[in-house]
C-alpha cells in the first residue's frame, strides 16, 4: 500500500518539475522586460493569450501546418510587444513607476474584452493530442515534457544571446545603467523597442506550450498573470536566475498540494508560501 | 422606476468602495487586494447566515473584525520591511488571489465557484425582514446605500483634513526623509490601511445583501481589485467624488451601449473602458473630475488676462 501511495507522491513530484519549467519560461519574457525597461507588464499573460488564439485560427481555421502557426505566432506576439512599448509605455516611461504598471493594467482590460468580442468566450482547443509518457508505473504528458525542453532550450537560447551577442551586450548594459549608455553610443529607445519585441516573442514560445495543453479562452490570463508576477517577485524582479528557481519552488508546491488536497489548495499553499518570503526578503529571494 | 432606482443603488454602492480604496491608494499605497476585503464580507455574513443563522448585523460585526485582523497580519510586516510601489502592489494581489481561491476550493461549505444565495427570509406579504437584512423594497436600499457612500466622503474628507494625510503624503515622496522628520511610517500606513480595508469590507457586505447572491470571482480576485483601482483612475483620484464619478461612468458607459445595441457585442463596454483607460493614464492621469475641475478652474484666470 504504501509502495504505490509513494509512487504517485513521486509522480506528482515529477509533474511538478515539469510544470515548473513551463513557469520559468513564462517568467523570462516579464522578467526580461522588467530588467531592462524597468516596467512590470501586467498584461503579459493577455499577450500570451493572444498569441494562444493565434496558434488556434492559424491551424485550425486556416489548416496551416502547426509548427508553421506557432512560428507565426512568436512573430505576432513579438509585434505586439513592440506596439505596447511604442503606443502605450513610452509616454510614461518619465511618469511614476505606479503609472506605468497601471497604464499596462488598462491594456489588460482592452485585450481581455476585445478578445471577448472577437472570438466569443467559447473555450477553444487545438484538437492536437500528444500521446502521454510512461514511465515505469508513472505516465506524464508529452506536451508537458516537449514545454520542460523548449523552456531549457529558451532559457540557454536568451543566456547566449544577451552574453555572446553586440545587441545583447548592450540590452545588459543599458538595464545596468540607464543614463550612461547613450554616451557610449547605446539608443536607448532602440535597445528597449528590441527588449520589448524580445519579451513578446517569450511570451509568443509560452503561448505556443500552453496552448498545447489548455483551451483558450478570454479569461485565460487570469489563471495564468498572478502566478507569473508572484514568480518573479519571489525570484526578485529583473534576476532571471532567481525568477527560474522561483518557477520551480511554485511549481512543487501546486503540483504537492494538489496531490495531497485539492489544486486549488496548492495555489493557495503557494501564495501564502509567497507572501510570508516576502516579508522575510522583501526584494525576493535573489533580488538586489 | 425600479430600473433606474437600482442603478442609481449601484452607482452609489460602487462609489462607496471605490472611495473605500482611494482612502489608501491616493496616498501612494496602491494595493491590489481589495478583493480580499470585499469577499472577506460578503461571505462571511452570507456563510454566518446559512449555516448559523446569525443576523448579518452581526455577522457584519464578524466580517469588520476578520478584516481588520487580515489587514493587520498582512499590512504590519509589509509596512515594517518597507514593501513599497510594485512590491505592494504584487504582494496585496497575491493577497486577493488567496481569498479568492480559498472561497472556491472551499466548495462544499461555499458552493464554489458556482457562488451562494442568502437563505430567503422574506415570507409571504412581507416585504423587509430587518433580522436578515432583506428589503424587497429598493427604496430602503437606496437610503442605506446613499448612508454608507455619505459615511465614505466624510471619511475621505477627514482623512484629507487630517496630520496623518500629510504625513502620508510626506511618505510617499520620500520614506526615509518622512521617517527622519519623527514620522511614523509603519504606525501612520497602518491606520490608514486599517480605515480602508473595513470601508471595502462594509461594502462587500451591502453588496451581498443586495444582490443576495454571491460568487468568488465578482466579489474576489485579482479582476475585482483592478476593476476598483481603476474605477477610481477614471473618475478622479485626488477629488472626493472623484470614485464615486468612476463607478456612475463605467456603469452608464455599460449600460448606455447595452441600450443601444442590446446583448449583440458582449464585451464592447469593458472594450472601450480598457482603451479609455490606458488613454486617461496617459494623457489624463487625474481622472474625469480631476481633469474638469482643472479646466474649470483655469478660466476664469485666463479671461482676466485677456481683459
Amino acid at each position: 500500500m504504501s509502495d504505490i501511495f509513494d509512487i504517485y507522491l513521486l509522480e506528482a513530484v515529477l509533474n511538478g518539475l515539469l510544470l515548473g519549467g513551463l513557469f520559468a519560461l513564462l517568467s523570462l519574457g516579464l522578467n526580461l522586460v522588467f530588467g531592462v525597461i524597468d516596467v512590470v507588464w501586467i498584461c503579459y499573460a493577455e499577450l500570451i493569450m493572444c498569441g494562444m488564439y493565434g496558434v488556434y485560427y492559424l491551424h485550425v481555421q486556416y489548416h496551416w501546418p502547426l509548427l508553421l502557426a506557432m512560428a507565426a505566432s512568436v512573430g505576432i506576439v513579438a509585434f505586439l510587444g513592440w506596439l505596447l512599448h511604442q503606443f502605450v509605455i513610452r509616454p510614461v516611461l518619465n511618469a511614476e513607476p505606479i503609472n506605468q504598471l497601471l497604464v499596462t493594467g488598462g491594456v489588460l482590460f482592452f485585450l481581455q474584452a476585445a478578445a471577448t468580442l472577437v472570438f466569443g468566450i467559447e473555450f477553444r482547443n487545438l484538437g492536437v493530442t500528444l500521446p502521454s509518457v510512461r514511465l515505469g508505473e508513472m505516465s506524464f504528458s508529452a506536451a508537458r515534457l516537449v514545454a520542460f525542453g523548449a523552456a531549457l532550450g529558451g532559457v540557454i537560447a536568451l543566456y547566449l544571446f544577451l552574453t555572446r551577442t553586440y545587441l545583447g551586450t548592450a540590452i545588459r548594459a543599458i538595464s545596468q545603467d540607464r543614463a550612461i549608455m547613450p554616451l557610449m553610443g547605446v539608443d536607448p529607445a532602440r535597445i528597449f523597442a528590441l527588449t520589448s519585441a524580445l519579451g513578446g516573442a517569450l511570451a509568443g514560445l509560452g503561448a505556443c506550450l500552453l496552448v498545447l495543453q489548455y483551451d483558450v479562452h478570454p479569461a485565460i490570463g487570469l489563471s495564468f498573470g498572478p502566478i507569473t508576477f508572484l514568480i518573479c517577485v519571489l525570484g526578485g524582479l529583473g534576476n532571471m536566475v532567481g525568477g527560474f528557481i522561483a518557477a520551480f519552488v511554485f511549481a512543487q508546491f501546486i503540483a504537492v498540494g494538489g496531490f495531497f488536497f485539492a489544486v486549488e489548495w496548492g495555489y493557495v499553499i503557494a501564495f501564502v508560501f509567497f507572501i510570508a518570503v516576502m516579508f522575510w526578503r522583501p526584494r525576493g529571494i535573489l533580488g538586489k | 422606476m425600479n430600473y433606474p432606482l437600482h442603478l442609481a443603488i449601484l452607482v452609489l454602492l460602487w462609489g462607496y468602495i471605490y472611495t473605500s480604496w482611494s482612502v489608501m491608494g491616493r496616498l501612494g499605497l496602491v494595493s491590489f487586494g481589495h478583493g480580499a476585503f470585499m469577499g472577506i464580507g460578503a461571505y462571511t455574513v452570507v456563510m454566518l447566515w446559512n449555516y448559523y443563522g446569525i443576523s448579518p448585523w452581526l455577522g457584519a460585526l464578524a466580517a469588520l473584525a476578520f478584516s481588520a485582523v487580515v489587514a493587520l497580519v498582512i499590512g504590519y510586516p509589509c509596512f515594517r520591511f518597507r514593501i513599497v510601489g510594485h512590491y505592494f502592489a504584487l504582494v496585496t494581489l497575491a493577497l486577493s488571489e488567496v481569498a479568492r481561491l480559498v472561497i472556491t476550493a472551499w466548495r462544499d461549505t461555499t458552493g464554489g465557484s458556482l457562488g451562494a444565495t442568502p437563505l430567503g427570509a422574506l415570507h409571504e406579504g412581507a416585504s423587509i425582514s430587518l433580522a436578515a437584512m432583506q428589503f424587497s423594497d429598493k427604496r430602503i436600499w437606496l437610503a442605506i446605500v446613499a448612508a454608507c457612500w455619505a459615511l465614505g466622503l466624510w471619511v475621505w474628507h477627514r482623512v484629507d483634513r487630517s496630520m496623518a494625510r500629510l504625513a502620508l503624503q510626506a511618505i510617499s515622496e520620500e520614506e526615509e526623509a518622512a521617517a527622519s522628520i519623527g514620522i511614523h511610517v509603519t504606525r501612520a500606513k497602518l491606520r490608514i490601511t486599517l480605515i480602508s480595508a473595513l470601508m471595502t469590507c462594509l461594502g462587500g457586505v451591502l453588496y451581498a445583501q443586495y444582490q443576495l447572491y454571491v460568487n468568488p470571482d465578482a466579489v474576489s480576485g485579482i479582476a475585482i481589485s483592478l476593476q476598483m483601482v481603476f474605477g477610481v483612475i477614471a473618475g478622479g483620484m485626488f477629488v472626493m467624488v472623484g470614485p464615486t464619478v468612476g463607478a456612475a461612468f463605467t456603469l452608464l458607459l455599460a449600460e448606455g451601449l447595452r441600450l443601444a445595441f442590446g446583448n449583440r457585442y458582449p464585451a464592447l463596454d469593458t472594450t472601450i473602458y480598457g482603451v479609455m483607460l490606458v488613454l486617461f493614464i496617459i494623457y489624463m492621469p487625474k481622472g474625469i473630475l480631476g481633469a474638469a475641475l482643472e479646466l474649470w478652474r483655469r478660466r476664469p484666470i485666463g479671461q482676466t488676462f485677456r481683459t
